[in-house]
């Protein structure tokens, strides 16, 4: 009896030993994705790949968690990694690269058919070292005047192409009465972020975009002119009263959601309001009776000098590998494929980076001019303040926004945010 | 054999309580001594650098400045207003009602209270409808409204404490009122019939009886406002210059995982209190021999 009893057991740890240490064992036939993915998104990647397990015949287990740095260093350290992980961005692939971490994509993709297909910012942006080490496969662009079209015909305004277009169009409306800008900043423990978006679109349009990955990595310091001059150009709008509806105490108090609703008052309270393409889903929350497109819709922010023209400022989905296997080059292939990401973008209402993506898989018109905006621009760059340490990018900086705003001496500002970066980075102090 | 017993039965009560305690109070607290001397992955030794940070660091400075604020103001009204409170109200017909009315804030999380009072400070640009209510009744007496949360260093500052004042009136009160209806009646009649004015009855007759009671409230109120996060976290988070220290813990912990300068800034915040434990300790001791 006894001796059943340890039989029975000894099966079932047997068993479960087996059961539990399946999923970790890379086998032929599955390849395990790492992603932080979730909810509406997760369903979009199921969708994705569900084509290709049944092409290929190999099984996409997906991983999904909020935590993605610590559990991919837990598994890295463990010598078990996923085979394939969506990066954060360029910042978090080029870490891993450095460890040698991550397989060159240029020996997995043939790079002619990459370079054709895809456009050079993207190849640009996942190259590092000599070698391409992710797959840039969708975009969000956040570099986007909203307006009110309605507004601009009954005013008779144009559309601006350039900075100057946009100063002038800015006076015309103090002429009519209505604030050019609308600016809301605050948001709950997050407040300024608004700002450090307005920034970094600034830096893209008045340097070069090294230097712009200079200041990402603390390689010049924040009290560099470049750096200063971005601020003053954006003090010039959130500061001044008569630039942006409120003032400086309603660009502080005002939240980020709401401040475009200064555009759809009657008559309009403010002209412009620049923002990502996510602003639409507060726009059409805080007035459902609005069309997009119709009744709101953006433009490109026009371009500062014109030898950097109009660069876009975003997010990109990015997936790199860690596996060297059939399975994994395979899906990798997958997903370089304009029918892989036209699943993704349709779903999602992202932007494709294939060059042949067909426009009808975007859900709408707006959708479709963000597309052929993100197209034309030459450089893509990430949101730097997303790309910086926490304690700088969604601390010091969000920080150094509102103490700008608020009045404080803009050189004691940056010493405080460069003093804070200092430490932050494992680097130490900037070089330049 | 008895002294063994008793030994034993020591043991059985203190034993679990003390592993308790050194669980979950001596040991964090004694790791958290540690790791402030550590950098912010709790590897490489630094010495006192993170406590020079929280000493010197701009931020820091400031919210040293606003807990003194909030402990000077929140502390003195809390009290006095609760002690006002508690002797007026007994006064009064409708005494149950006035107090459950200013204990009732009590009730509401510091959180809920905070997003309360963020309402009713809002601020919108003169022009527009004004949505929160102090700023609708400036604006509809003629004046221009107020960025409650933004001017700082006294509005704002004062704007949150008021809040804190709100929510812990009313355990002051109840506290007090307590004590103060255990007082002999007799004693404060025959002090009035002697002639003795409100003033002169309050000083020498209730307030000797209460003095215990109100060092209690006061002491707690004391650790409470030191502690203060949940109200500056929800309505600014820090900004513009409203910062306290317990916040800046939380931001360096949670939000740039620094855990050697947020260990080191709980050392510090720790030893504040550590005065105000020993006065009350003190005192109950000096009670229970009397």
């Amino acid at each position: 009896m006894k001796g059943k009893i340890s039989t029975g057991l000894t099966l079932v740890l047997l068993a479960s030993l087996l059961l539990f240490s399946l999923p970790a064992a890379a086998q032929d036939g599955t390849v395990t994705v790492m992603g932080v993915w979730g909810g509406g998104e997760l369903d979009a990647f199921n969708k994705m790949v569900e084509p290709f397990e049944q092409a290929s015949g190999i099984e996409v287990q997906y991983e999904g968690t909020r935590d993605l740095p610590t559990l991919l260093t837990t598994r890295l350290e463990a010598g078990n990694p996923p085979d394939i992980v969506a990066v954060s961005g360029p910042g978090m692939m080029m870490d891993l690269a450095d460890d040698g971490d991550l397989i060159n994509l240029e020996n997995v993709y043939n790079m002619n058919y990459i370079r054709e297909d895809f456009d050079e910012k993207w190849v640009d942006l996942a190259t590092y070292n000599d070698g391409m080490y992710a797959l840039a496969f969708a975009a969000d662009v956040k570099s986007l005047v909203w307006y009110n079209p309605n507004v601009f015909e009954e005013y008779g305004y144009e559309v601006p192409e350039t900075w100057e277009e946009m100063d002038q169009l800015a006076q015309q409306m103090q002429e009519d009465g209505i604030s050019p800008w609308a600016i809301g900043l605050e948001s709950g423990a997050a407040s300024g972020w608004p700002g450090t978006d307005w920034i970094e679109d600034i830096m893209l349009r008045t340097t070069d975009p090294e230097t712009y990955d200079q200041w990402v990595a603390h390689d010049i310091p924040w009290t560099d002119e470049r750096i200063k001059n971005a601020f003053e150009i954006f003090g010039e709008y959130a500061k001044n009263p008569d630039m942006v509806y409120g003032g400086p105490t309603a660009v502080l108090s005002t939240n980020f959601g709401d401040a475009p609703n200064a555009l759809f008052t009657d008559p309009p309270r403010a002209g412009l309001h620049r923002q990502a393409s996510f602003i639409t889903s507060f726009i059409k929350d805080n007035n459902p009776e609005l069309e997009a497109g119709e009744d709101f819709d953006f433009f490109p922010l026009p371009a500062i000098d014109e030898e950097y023209g109009k660069p876009a400022l975003g997010a990109a989905d990015m997936l790199s590998m860690l596996n060297d296997n059939q399975e994994a080059r395979q899906f990798m292939k997958y997903m370089a494929t304009p029918g892989a990401q036209s699943i993704w973008l349709s779903e999602l209402g992202k932007l494709g980076t294939h060059n042949r993506i067909n426009p009808n898989v975007y859900p709408d018109n707006i959708t479709r001019k963000m597309a052929a905006f993100l197209n034309e621009a030459e450089t893509f760059r990430f949101d730097a303040s997303d790309s910086m340490p926490a304690s700088i990018g969604s601390g010091a900086f969000w920080q150094g926004i509102l103490d700008y705003v608020s009045g404080q001496n803009l050189d004691g500002v940056l010493e405080k945010i460069e003093e804070n970066a200092d430490d932050a980075y494992s680097s130490g102090e900037a070089t330049n | 054999m008895q002294e063994r017993t008793k030994k034993k039965w020591v043991a059985l009560f203190v034993g679990p309580a003390s592993l308790v305690v050194g669980l979950m109070l001596l040991y964090p607290s004694i790791q958290t001594f540690i790791l402030s001397f550590f950098g912010p992955d709790s590897e490489q030794f630094v010495g006192i650098q993170n406590y020079i940070y929280a000493f010197t660091n701009e931020t820091m400075l400031i919210s040293f400045r606003n807990n003194l604020m909030w402990l000077i103001f929140m502390t003195s009204f809390t009290v006095g207003l609760g002690l006002l409170f508690a002797i007026l109200s007994d006064r009064v017909k409708y005494e149950k009602i006035a107090k459950s009315i200013i204990f009732m804030p009590m009730a509401i999380s510091f959180v809920g209270a905070g997003v309360v009072w963020k309402f009713v400070y809002t601020y919108r640009p003169p022009g527009s409808e004004q949505i929160g209510l102090l700023n609708q009744i400036l604006t509809s007496l003629g004046m221009d409204p107020i960025g409650w949360m933004i001017q700082g260093p006294w509005i704002n500052n004062l704007a949150l404490i008021f809040v804190g004042i709100w929510m812990w009136t009313g355990f002051c009160m109840v506290i007090l009122s307590a004590s103060y209806k255990g007082i002999p009646k007799d004693q404060i009649e025959a002090a009035k019939v002697d002639g003795a004015t409100e003033w002169q009855v309050f000083r020498f007759v209730i307030f000797p009886y209460m003095k215990s009671t109100i060092a209690v409230v006061a002491t707690t109120m004391v650790v409470n406002v030191l502690k203060i996060f949940d109200i500056v976290y929800v309505m600014t988070n820090g900004n513009f210059r409203t910062e306290v220290i317990a916040n800046r813990m939380y931001k360096e912990m949670f939000q740039y995982r620094n855990f050697g300068r947020a260990s080191a800034i709980a050392v510090v915040l720790f030893i504040l209190i550590v005065p105000v434990i020993i006065a009350n300790i003190k005192r109950m001791r000096g009670e229970q021999n009397e």
